[in-house]
């Protein structure tokens, strides 16, 4: 049993479909990654499952349809969103970043407990707490958007881009920490630009072309794929 | 001087002690100092408090900017007078029908809201700018065929306030102390402020407050975080009317008198610039701000006077002379004080922060070497 589960997903702007009705699965605790070229719809996938755009097609996560829910109730139940481009809060510290993060949980021990847990996974984030978010560099701003990903507790984390604009090392350590967060046992739906570096941290693949899904399978494979190796890594 | 001020750095409670004992002597102190016109002033000046706070749970902490807000100090005002005036012969005590005007400013919050919730900025100002003339077109037009609002006239004879016998529009005596009208509703407002204070403060750092402040920063963001971002503007809309709706009310039995005219843009406008220059988001300047932009005309009055009395007669008009001042002063504000006279802790920084960006931006280019 799938923890989430999309059968014909389209998105549309306007007249313009963006996604063609795709069908993927993400397993518990497993790391799916999405790549593909820019305007390929890897990100309007994750505004589709977010509910941020209009979209069409079945939507079931750990049981429960998700499809036409508002995006306050998608992530109240579980799923949680690093958009591209972080969407920080800019001019609040990152404290009170972290604080919204954990919007939806009640109980204030778990979360207090937690954000300590997170500044021991990013401690850059605990010596800058009570700085403003927007005078964070690229890299830290995405510690702090995935940190604040996580002080909700998320079952599945979408990460949109994790490395764009970033410095080859910060990549690196963004990406170690997204193998720290999949070894907790958080499914994780990585959507990627950079293949070489999604493939060799994900499990499963899936290669989206204009709107839709052309292949998939064990990253490994898709690696190895002739054809991915002459698009996407350049080989 | 400064001992004193560091003595009351180190014991809040003398502070807060002093403070309480300054507001309860300051309508005598200022009715004898400046004048008996002046206590009327004072009470304005809690007015426009409360009416500030209101506006500021809009503006500041929600980021919606609104423009039509004197509508719900005007549909306070109107409540109070229907539900308490000769107009329909209805005399209800005013703890009925102060919270039931807060409520339907709240209803008519929640209604101006509703249509609005995908407008932002710009656009979301010029719709409540249309709905605040809206109120007041209706005000002045509601005459006829069933007379509801009495027209351009205005509604009179509005009942005072009376607590337990003693009405507030009555010069009473009391333990030999001779209190005035603007004396007795002092008090009463100056409660009714330290209230709205207290409920502002609590509000900001409340849950509902960090999610105000996220909706502010990055609406996708914030329902991203699981924030119901419609029903948390609505409630920004809801509580900022309900605290206009609730001065409207006081305004209505402390004039005993009403009319359209009393609510127009420049009302508006004038709360919003409240906040603006004392502070957007910060309680103790919203509060500034409201004290200064209300003490401040009455006090260029004065000039007329002393042309009076060097020239002989009135060469500017003061009236003239106080918009201009009053310009002068916005545009000074925005030069060399942008984030208002008291700025809030994050406006502060943010403020503070332009200047450290883009030596942040310089140093994020080597620290992923670091």
């Amino acid at each position: 049993m799938s923890l989430l589960r999309v059968k014909g997903l389209k998105v549309h702007y306007g007249g313009i479909q963006a996604v063609r009705g795709i069908d993927f699965e993400v397993g518990e605790g497993e790391l799916v990654c999405l790549i593909g070229a820019n305007g390929a719809g890897k990100s309007s996938t994750l505004k589709g499952l977010m509910g941020m755009v209009q979209c069409s097609g079945q939507v079931t996560f750990g049981g429960t349809r998700l499809s036409n829910l508002a995006t306050h109730a998608i992530a109240a139940r579980g799923l949680s969103l690093v958009p591209e481009g972080r969407g920080i809060f800019g001019r609040l510290t990152v404290a009170e970043n972290l604080d919204i993060g954990a919007y939806t949980r009640r109980e204030r021990a778990y979360v207090r407990a937690d954000l300590e847990r997170m500044y021991g996974l990013f401690p850059r984030l605990a010596e800058r707490r009570s700085q403003l978010a927007g005078t964070l560099s690229g890299g830290e701003q995405q510690m702090l958007a995935m940190a604040r990903a996580m002080m909700a507790r998320p079952r599945l984390l979408l990460l949109d881009e994790p490395s764009m604009g970033l410095a080859p090392l910060m990549v690196q350590k963004i990406y170690q920490t997204v193998a720290d967060i999949a070894s907790e046992g958080v499914a994780i739906l990585l959507v990627e630009q950079n293949a070489h570096l999604a493939l060799h941290t994900s499990q499963r693949g899936y290669v989206m072309e204009s709107g839709s899904i052309v292949l998939s399978g064990p990253s490994q494979a898709l690696a190895n794929d002739p054809g991915v190796k002459a698009a996407y890594l350049g080989e | 001087m400064t001992a004193l001020v560091a003595r009351l750095r180190r014991n809040p409670l003398l502070a807060y002690g002093l403070l309480a004992v300054l507001l309860l002597l300051l309508p005598f102190l200022v009715g004898a100092g400046l004048g008996r016109g002046w206590v009327r002033v004072l009470d304005f000046v809690l007015l426009y408090s409360m009416l500030a706070l209101g506006l500021n749970i809009v503006v500041g902490y929600a980021g919606l900017l609104d423009l039509g807000y004197i509508a719900f100090y005007a549909l306070g005002a109107y409540l109070f007078a229907w539900l308490s005036s000769p107009h329909f012969g209805i005399h209800l005590p005013f703890w009925l029908v102060l919270p039931t005007g807060a409520a339907l400013a709240g209803l008519f919050g929640v209604l101006l809201g509703a249509p609005t919730l995908r407008l932002r900025g710009d656009y979301l100002a010029i719709v409540t700018l249309g709905f605040g003339e809206i109120i007041r077109i209706f005000m002045n037009n509601l005459d006829a065929p069933i007379n509801v609002t009495n027209g351009p006239q205005g509604i009179n004879l509005i009942d005072p306030i009376r607590i337990a016998g003693l009405s507030l529009g009555q010069t009473t005596q009391l333990a030999g102390i001779t209190f005035s009208p603007p004396h007795l509703y002092y008090y009463f407002f100056l409660a009714m402020t330290l209230a709205t204070v207290f409920v502002a403060l609590r509000l900001q750092d409340s849950r509902i407050g960090r999610a105000w402040a996220a909706i502010r920063e990055d609406e996708v963001a914030a329902a991203a975080m699981g924030i119901n971002t419609r029903n948390i503007k609505l409630l920004a809309f809801a509580m900022g009317a309900m605290f206009g709706g609730l001065a409207g009310g006081l305004f209505a039995a402390f004039q005993g008198f009403i009319s359209p005219e009393s609510f127009n843009l420049m009302e508006s406008i004038m709360i919003l610039c409240m906040i603006v220059l004392g502070g957007m988001g910060n309680v103790p300047g919203v509060l500034l701000g409201a004290f200064l932009l209300t003490v401040l005309p009455e006090a260029l009055r004065y000039v007329g006077d002393w042309q009076r009395a060097v020239l002989g007669n009135v060469v500017v008009d003061p009236n003239d002379l106080r918009m201009l001042l009053f310009g002068l002063a916005m545009v000074m504000m925005m030069l060399y004080r942008p984030a208002g006279l008291i700025p809030s802790r994050q406006r502060r920084r943010e403020f503070d922060a332009d200047d450290g960006v883009a030596e942040q931006e310089q140093a994020s280019l080597y620290d992923a070497g670091a």
